[in-house]
């Protein structure tokens, strides 16, 4: 497989709803695992995903997900799984109906149908529910039985718009330890989520949108590195943080220390990564202070968010 | 067959770009019938389909019937037919199945699933288009066999007679093929027609009332017209008098085969030009 036939591909796409910009020249390359889609309200993420999924088609410029096109159902379909936002069904049927149907119109033998629809519903934990109408689920349950058949088709691209909403906090932590499962086994996930501490935990890359215009784009410590206007921090435990703060302050590039709640680390800012983790190196040499772990604290996508797009939804 | 049989000749059928399209349509039909056959939306279809039955059950029930009222109601058959089936309740019964297939799930919110599926657009377009039809031919068939039992079964032996000895049964047969070529005809323009409008109603309004001006219309525009095809396949032709001339008013004579034909060349440019546009159709349901 080439490198091409791998990705997801976006070059110059833009969407036009009549004159209202929906995403404007938007191009990346995005390898297998799971990547966060970030953007405000209406800043375009789901007419992102409905055109990588050919629910609408691109205004300008060319999509291609591991080399196909979503105008060619029937090679792109059994590769890709969308679990939409919109939250309706077809009237009157059950969870199991729903996701029995789907794989049916993939033209596979009823066994095997009916052996991936139990496998699915197994996966989300759906459990008895799935024999009763959909019409009487709970919003998480109906989230499940979407996701349920989205996956039930074992897609190597699997697209999910605020897949988190309506869960409550098991539900959300069963869903976040499957996708990052399905992200180790090689798949492609694009989630779109408002719930983005949970997410980063098991994001390799996002993508930052806003207005319809990309803003940023790619691993997320590589993403943070680039915003070089805001001062990176960093959490260092070690058993004297007012010492350690006070050595880091000998430098200019050192702009702010904050002692942990626990007392036991110091939360540093620097506007120099690369001097700052030389600097460390040295008083861990030195052994007056004693080092025990060092973690980049804001190189999440939440914390990009903040930095690349701020809380009002615009970029800075 | 078995289910193992079954199940080895969908495998078989699926390995074929044919075989495939073949597949998924068929189970794409069998939802689709499901969905609009059984379903309480379709209960308004059934009251339109079966008024005039339930009318001639009452009548059979409560009215005597001398052997020199049936010519009279062989031309009430024929009345019921042209002016209420073909004009009303085949019409609007249509519109309530076909207009319902795409635009139906717009509203729904549900028509997104089946764009994600690994369907072809054009089998997805005719596989519902079937499944209306099927749905519209069911219950209108049925309502024209029941209509027609209902009429002949007061005269006794010789209602029977003219049944199965005489033109009733050839006559059957015309009313039956009118509503096949009704339902698919104005099928596949209300299903066009729901694809281009938000509300179909005003457009479908404007069809009724070029269908009803039609008969007085130039030669050519004759031609685009349900109506104007299915008159002449009529086997009793209905006296127009009054008001009821203006819908029954006779127009340039044309061959059977002609008009079976030119309704179904009729039915398959309006088809074709669905599949076109489905092929372009987005999911925006906010604008819908």
């Amino acid at each position: 497989m080439n490198e091409r036939s791998d990705r997801i591909i976006f070059e110059e796409v833009s969407k036009f709803y009549g004159e209202v910009l929906g995403v404007n020249r938007i191009s990346f390359n995005v390898p297998p695992g799971v990547t966060t889609l970030v953007g405000p309200n209406g800043s375009g993420k789901t007419t992102l995903m409905n055109l990588l999924t050919g629910l609408v088609q691109p205004s300008s410029g060319r999509i291609s997900v591991l080399g196909l096109s979503p105008s060619n159902p029937a090679e792109f379909f059994p590769l890709v799984g969308y679990c939409t936002q919109f939250d309706s069904f077809p009237a009157g049927i059950c969870g199991y109906e729903f996701v029995l149907d789907s794989l049916m119109l993939h033209g596979m033998s009823v066994a095997d149908a009916y052996s991936l629809t139990a496998e699915a519903l197994d996966r989300v934990q759906l459990g008895d529910a799935a024999g009763r109408k959909i019409a009487g689920y709970s919003k998480g349950m109906r989230q499940k039985v979407r996701l349920a058949q989205a996956i039930a088709h074992h897609p190597k691209v699997l697209v999910l718009d605020e897949p988190l909403n309506g869960l409550d906090p098991m539900a959300r932590a069963e869903s976040l330890a499957l996708f990052e499962e399905l992200g180790r086994q090689g798949m492609h996930l694009l989630i779109s989520s408002h719930i983005l501490d949970e997410v980063d935990r098991i994001s390799d890359r996002v993508i930052l949108i806003t207005g319809g215009y990309l803003v940023a784009e790619g691993n997320i410590q590589h993403v943070r590195r680039e915003v070089r206007d805001k001062p990176m921090q960093v959490l260092v435990r070690c058993d004297h943080p007012e010492m350690l703060a006070a050595k880091m302050f000998a430098v200019n590039h050192c702009v702010e220390a904050r002692l942990h709640a626990d007392g036991k680390g110091v939360f540093l800012r620097t506007g120099d990564i690369d001097q700052f983790y030389t600097l460390l190196n040295e008083i861990a040499k030195d052994g007056l202070v004693k080092i025990e772990a060092v973690a980049p604290s804001d190189d999440d996508a939440n914390a990009i968010y903040q930095y690349l797009i701020g809380s009002d939804g615009s970029a800075s | 067959m078995s289910s193992q049989t079954w199940s080895a000749y969908a495998n078989g059928l699926a390995q074929k770009p044919w075989g495939l399209w073949f597949l998924q349509g068929a189970r794409l039909v069998r939802i689709e019938v499901r969905k609009n056959l059984f379903s309480w939306r379709t209960g308004w279809v059934y009251f339109l389909a079966f008024i005039p039955a339930v009318i001639l059950f009452i009548h059979l029930l409560f009215e005597s019937h001398p052997r020199f009222m049936m010519s009279d109601d062989t031309v009430i058959l024929a009345g019921i037919f042209q002016l209420y089936y073909i004009r009303l309740g085949v019409f609007f019964g249509c519109l309530g199945i076909f207009s319902r297939l795409i635009r139906g799930e717009m509203i729904e919110r549900s028509l997104h699933f089946y764009l994600l599926s690994p369907v072809r657009r054009e089998i997805l377009l005719l596989a519902k288009f079937v499944a209306g039809s099927i749905t519209a031919l069911m219950l209108f068939v049925t309502a024209t066999i029941a209509c027609f039992a209902l009429i002949y079964a007061g005269y006794g032996a010789e209602g029977r007679d003219y049944v199965f000895n005489g033109p009733g049964l050839g006559n059957l047969e015309a009313y039956v093929a009118i509503i096949v070529l009704a339902c698919l005809g104005y099928g596949a323009v209300f299903l066009l027609l729901s694809m281009m409008f938000r509300n179909p109603t005003p457009a479908a309004m404007l069809v009724l009332g070029w269908e009803a001006i039609n008969p007085v219309l130039p030669s050519l525009l004759q031609k685009i017209s349900v109506a104007s095809y299915l008159r002449h396949l009529m086997p009793v032709s209905v006296p127009g008098q009054g008001i009821f001339a203006l819908l029954t008013v006779e127009t340039e004579p044309v061959a059977g085969w002609v008009a079976v034909l030119g309704l179904l060349l009729l039915i398959a440019v309006v088809l074709s030009y669905s599949c076109y546009r489905i092929r372009t159709l987005e999911i925006r349901y906010s604008a819908d």
